[in-house]
């Protein structure tokens, strides 16, 4: 058995990675839809104002992407460098799934991307359309794959196990269909878009108090507000569906985000507190009598378990669940508040004066992505201990790298996200800085030479 | 039969990443000579629309590698594990590079970057001779994990593999950029070009005489009957593609120096093929030791059958379209 401080190391470095990762593709998945959608309309209307727009924030794409890109390549190897007993034996089951992300969609995104940022020039407005949408569907792909394989990590199926206990797939259409996968996927899509939205906001909202009479800020706010009203609320209902899922197969999950210890009937709903661990018991709870039975079983005295009916090495870390699910509700909720004030400004035609929304949407730029690494920390916290849920154990499916080694590349990871996506950031808010123009250029200008008029035909076109 | 598929089908994907990305690597590895801003923009912007996609071949390397011989996957990661996280980490400064430098709002930002970009691309062709080198030197296996120290790999033999894999990239870059530039700096990555190809044939001689010695199975494939009818064609072949070369260098061919050195790197690449066949983790562990269950490997398979044609169809296409030399300072006007 390895030490249990080697094991905790690796859990941080992978959390620590995929954190840092999760974040960008969340703003390419969003993004490349977004992108596609302007780039439509701008086909189908001819409108100016989508061409800046989609040009704007293709710039903010190409740097995220970019970054996407470096931080995903380590992911792809955390497996096999911290994980490698797991990847021994899930490998079966989990390397294909990630295969097919790889063979359907990073090469799509990869390929179609050099025409999507530099190739405005060198093909046809359709051929660059196909391009852009290619990116976008080769990201919602790679979501599909991604999300797949975790959820079959949380509600493992279609598998058999052998004597030294790797997984066997059995039934491929099982693993992928995995009981969790439908919900986890719709959930997490839509907070790509949601994260997105507020981002887009947010941008539109900063530039339309400089000046409110900017197009493409109005159109960038507006079409944020939308997504909000409508996007806001269909999320908390897609969050209440995968919790009920959660419920059925991942009962201690849900019991530990609850911060419910005791089985009782008409469960209350414990609005704040700070699960104890030790004592077994939740400490300072503020609760609603019968409401978590109402949310969670959708009737009066229904009951859920706690967490006293597992044993306590089978518990997930409670405190962390807990308050990692308020934070992604409460946002969640203030993301569909600030929809529906919009929505009122709208309909009273005053969306663009009113400078408390535009605070407020300033104020919440970054609250999609919060609440969607606070809702990755409560499914993945929630499954502890295990990696594959129920079937096999976090400490059973670490590398034989001792404790100096996770330790050191976990300083060096650290040191050098910090460095490159500090930067990173900063790029990307100087690009969100500059206020939006009537014909905006993409990726290919403002810098001295992209790919673009590479051959002398665009060259010669290019000197007039 | 199907893991012998499999195992043509990761090797094939680890020559492209090696083809591929060994000439952006050898790009940036080149930084180190060429320090004119105007030459560094169009060094870059030559590979800036491909550079993701070529990449893509490293992620498909290691995910296959995961996919179909997890065991392989779990010890060389394992064993190798400064040297994977090393070429990571330099990856991460080399990738972000392309964007980065250009972003960067003083000359001094800009400079440190492009600092990272050569040092990521240097650091990262290194790791990957490091890696290469401490594979075919064998890795120590107990209880399918790995099971040697934390230093194990790290050999006057891997690091020599290091420095010849950083060579043979800068080659391949300096081929590159006589293909797509044009003026001084093609004459210029000329002149590179000759001296890193004397460098690269001489360390490739080196290695070649190394490795048998390493184990005594890749001396008996090397030099013993009948594997020799297999193996002596090897060396020909290179000393072929050298004379070659240098007619292409001393006519000034455009296209040939680069053809002839990634030449090089197929013969030295099928050369490693026959020494580890038909181990994948030198000395014990075979590929069919290593192989996922059969359907896993079939389940990927159809998808693989499909997909990588296309794959290389519009690779292709992305290349056609930003095809032609790069100029300095279009945009300038």
């Amino acid at each position: 058995m390895p030490d249990a401080d080697a094991v905790l190391l690796a859990r941080v470095q992978f959390a620590f990675t995929i954190g840092f990762h999760i974040v960008l593709p969340a703003l390419t998945i969003g993004l490349a839809s977004y992108l596609a959608v302007l780039e439509a309309l701008w086909l189908a209307t001819g409108r100016q104002v989508y061409n800046d727009v989609f040009q704007y924030w293709l710039r903010v794409f190409a740097v995220g992407f970019g970054m996407g890109v470096v931080s995903g390549l380590v992911m792809s190897y955390q497996f096999g460098t911290n994980w490698a007993r797991f990847a021994d034996k899930a490998g079966p089951i989990i390397g294909p799934l990630l295969g097919y992300e790889v063979l359907m969609a990073f090469f799509l995104e990869a390929g179609f991307l050099g025409v999507m940022l530099f190739g405005r020039r060198r093909v046809g407005r359709g051929v660059h359309f196909a391009a852009t949408m290619l990116v976008a569907i080769g990201t919602l792909i790679s979501a599909f794959w991604i999300l797949a394989a975790n959820s079959w990590m949380q509600t493992p199926q279609g598998y058999t196990l052998t004597p030294d206990g790797r997984f066997l797939p059995a039934d491929w259409w099982q693993v992928i269909f995995n009981p969790s996968f439908p919900y986890r996927l719709v959930h997490m899509v839509i907070a790509c878009y949601l994260s997105v939205a507020f981002v887009v906001g947010a941008v539109g909202a900063w530039h339309l108090g400089r000046d409110a009479q900017n197009q493409a800020a109005r159109l960038m706010f507006s079409m944020a507000m939308w997504m909000a009203v409508v996007v806001a609320p269909i999320q908390l209902l897609v969050g209440d569906q995968h919790g009920l899922n959660t419920l059925e197969y991942q009962p201690a999950k849900i019991a530990a985000v609850e911060g419910a210890w005791e089985t009782q009937p008409g469960t209350p709903l414990i609005l704040f507190g700070m699960p104890n661990m030790q004592q077994e018991r939740t400490d300072w709870a503020v609760e609603i009598p019968h409401l978590g039975a109402l949310i969670l079983t959708h009737s009066w005295d229904g009951s859920i378990k706690g967490l006293k009916e597992f044993p306590p090495q089978d518990r997930p870390f409670s405190p962390v669940t807990f308050w990692a699910f308020r934070i992604m509700v409460g946002l969640g909720l203030l993301m569909a508040a600030i929809g529906v004030w919009a929505a009122w400004l709208r309909v009273r035609g005053g969306l663009y004066a009113s400078p408390w929304l535009r605070r407020a949407v300033l104020a919440m730029a970054p609250s999609g992505f919060i609440a969607l690494l606070a809702g990755w920390t409560v499914t993945e916290v929630g499954r502890q201990p295990f990696t594959v849920y129920g079937m096999l154990r976090t400490t059973e499916s670490v590398s034989p790298v001792g404790l100096p080694g996770v330790g050191a590349s976990l300083a060096g990871f650290v040191v050098v996200y910090a460095i490159v996506f500090g930067a990173g950031f900063v790029f990307l808010l100087r690009l969100m800085g500059r206020p939006p123009t009537v014909g905006e250029s993409g990726p290919e200008t403002g810098v001295p030479v992209r790919s673009a008029g590479i051959t002398p035909v665009a060259a010669l076109q290019d000197t007039h | 039969m199907l893991t012998v598929i499999w195992a043509g089908l990761i090797a094939f994907a680890v020559l492209a990443y090696v083809l591929l990305d060994g000439f952006d690597l050898g790009v940036g590895i080149l930084f180190a000579v060429e320090r004119r801003e105007e030459d560094r923009d169009v060094m870059v912007n030559s590979v800036a629309p491909v550079w993701d996609g070529n990449e893509t071949w490293l992620i498909l390397g290691g995910g296959g590698l995961f996919a179909v011989f997890p065991l392989a996957y779990g010890v060389i990661l394992s064993a190798l594990y400064p040297a994977i996280i090393g070429m990571l980490l330099a990856l991460v400064f080399r990738g972000v590079g392309f964007e980065f430098r250009f972003r960067a709002a003083t000359a001094s930002g800009r400079l440190w970057w492009d600092r990272a970009f050569q040092a990521g691309s240097t650091i990262a062709a290194f790791c990957q001779g490091l890696v290469l080198g401490g594979l075919l030197q064998g890795i120590r296996v107990e209880d399918r994990v790995y099971a040697g120290g934390w230093w194990d790999w790290l050999t006057g033999f891997t690091v020599l593999c290091g420095i010849a894999v950083v060579i043979g990239y800068a080659l391949q870059g300096a081929c590159w950029l006589i293909w797509r530039c044009e003026g001084p700096l093609q004459q210029r990555a000329r002149q590179y070009a000759r001296a890193l190809a004397v460098g690269m044939l001489g360390l490739i001689v080196v290695v070649s005489l190394w490795t048998p010695m390493l184990e005594p199975a890749f001396s008996e494939r090397w030099f013993g009957w009948p594997g020799i009818l297999l193996t002596s064609p090897v060396p020909i072949l290179v000393a072929l593609v050298a004379w070659l070369f240098w007619h292409g260098l001393s006519r000034q061919h455009h296209f040939t120096p680069l053809l002839c050195a990634q030449a090089w790197f197929v013969l030295c690449y099928a050369g490693l093929g026959i020494s580890l066949w038909p181990l994948i983790v030198p000395p014990d562990i075979t590929i069919w030791d290593a192989a996922a269950p059969a359907s896993s490997q079939e389940f990927l398979l159809v998808g693989a059958v499909v997909l990588i044609p296309l794959i290389l169809g519009y690779t292709g296409y992305a290349y056609w379209v930003f095809r032609g030399k790069v100029r300095a300072g279009m945009h300038y006007h």
